[in-house]
């Protein structure tokens, strides 16, 4: 129970100066977040009647991305934290718990470090939170606690990589490879060999989502972290920039790397190439 | 070709692809990429494709929380609440 306080970067992401900026996330929904399925995220909450006591129903309002972060929701939320409510805990762990394991890994090198990251981060959280003033989104100021928390354990780690040293020297870098594409003659630059067919059964099945998973995995660590905020976290552009402190532009050229990397993988996998 | 007016090839529309997606494109940019694709059956392929990876990546989050984790965190809890923290 004691430490992460202690830590200088812990007590930096806890201080009011940071989580103000990060106030007015997650609002505006993306165009991928529209055509994705809705997240299961929500669905591991236990049984009512094994969370303790029950207390206002206005912070369950949280649950819901849409209304998520109302005031009045977050700051019954925070009473009931501080009381020492383990339902409101709880709820709180069960939305959080499973994205900042993910989040946690693109720092430390296993899934058990990322666990024990975790769980420093959630004592950060609740150390801290006489410290939170709302102004800020609640998640946000979790998964800056959380980055922080992991990225002290990185460095300890020797894993962790400055983001700015990755997001340069590979400009040239092309989302197709150029030899697929004609270099002669009135179609320059068109397919030469185009994007190879993908079956309805492929696409719906649980291999492309395993192979996805892989694409991402074997990124460059900064592609990673982007990817794996915006694409499976479902982060906006603008909560990335804040978390990582990248531009948008630069976010937006790690992204579309990323993407194009995975993509490219999951074709080459099923691998059925159509050739002219 | 060189005298029609500027339009984009497919190798150029691949690297438009996350720009377009994320709404960022020029109202010009997004028209000719857009008149392309009204074409190019290989590069709507492309397009769909992309948009099946970011589905596909999106479905990586359906995962629980374990009824041990949960334990680990509640005593979490419980200790910060009994030592006031």
């Amino acid at each position: 129970m004691e430490g992460p306080l202690h830590s200088p970067i812990l007590a930096l992401a806890l201080s009011p100066s940071l989580a103000c900026p990060l106030g007015a996330m997650f609002t505006a929904a993306s165009l991928e977040r529209r055509t994705r399925p809705p997240s299961g995220r929500c669905s591991a909450q236990p049984p009512a009647k094994d969370r303790g006591p029950r207390f206002s129903e206005a912070w369950v309002e949280l649950g819901s991305e849409a209304a998520g972060e109302r005031a009045g929701a977050t700051s019954a939320l925070l009473e009931a934290l501080r009381a020492g409510d383990e339902s409101a805990f709880l709820h709180l762990v069960n939305r959080h718990q499973a994205s900042m394991i993910r989040v946690a890994t693109l720092y430390v090198g296993s899934r058990a470090a990322a666990e024990e990251v975790v769980q420093e981060a959630w004592v950060g959280v609740l150390k801290g939170l006489h410290l939170f003033e709302g102004r800020s989104s609640l998640k946000s100021w979790i998964f800056r606690i959380l980055v922080n928390t992991a990225k002290a354990r990185g460095i300890r780690e020797a894993r962790s990589v400055p983001l700015s040293s990755l997001a340069s020297g590979d400009e040239d870098e092309a989302a197709v490879p150029a030899e697929r594409f004609q270099e002669h003659g009135v179609w320059t630059g068109h397919w030469s060999q185009p994007p190879s067919e993908w079956s309805d059964d492929q696409v719906a099945s649980a291999e492309l989502v395993a192979l996805a998973r892989e694409g991402i995995e074997q990124l460059p660590p900064a592609q990673r972290e982007v990817m794996t905020l915006r694409d499976v976290e479902g982060w906006e552009a603008h909560d990335v920039c804040e978390l990582l402190e990248v531009s948008e532009a630069n976010q937006r050229v790690l992204l579309h790397r990323a993407r194009s990397k995975v993509r490219a993988y999951v074709e080459e996998r099923l691998g059925k190439e159509v050739r002219p | 070709m060189t005298s029609a007016p500027p339009h984009l090839t497919c190798q150029h529309l691949v690297e438009l692809v996350t720009e377009y997606l994320e709404g960022k494109l020029s109202h010009d940019d997004r028209s000719r990429l857009e008149q392309h694709l009204c074409f190019c059956d290989s590069c709507v392929k492309y397009l769909e494709q992309m948009r099946q990876v970011l589905r596909a990546t999106g479905r990586l989050t359906e995962e629980s929380i374990t009824p041990e984790a949960q334990e680990k965190l509640l005593d979490v809890f419980r200790k910060w609440k009994a030592g006031g923290a």
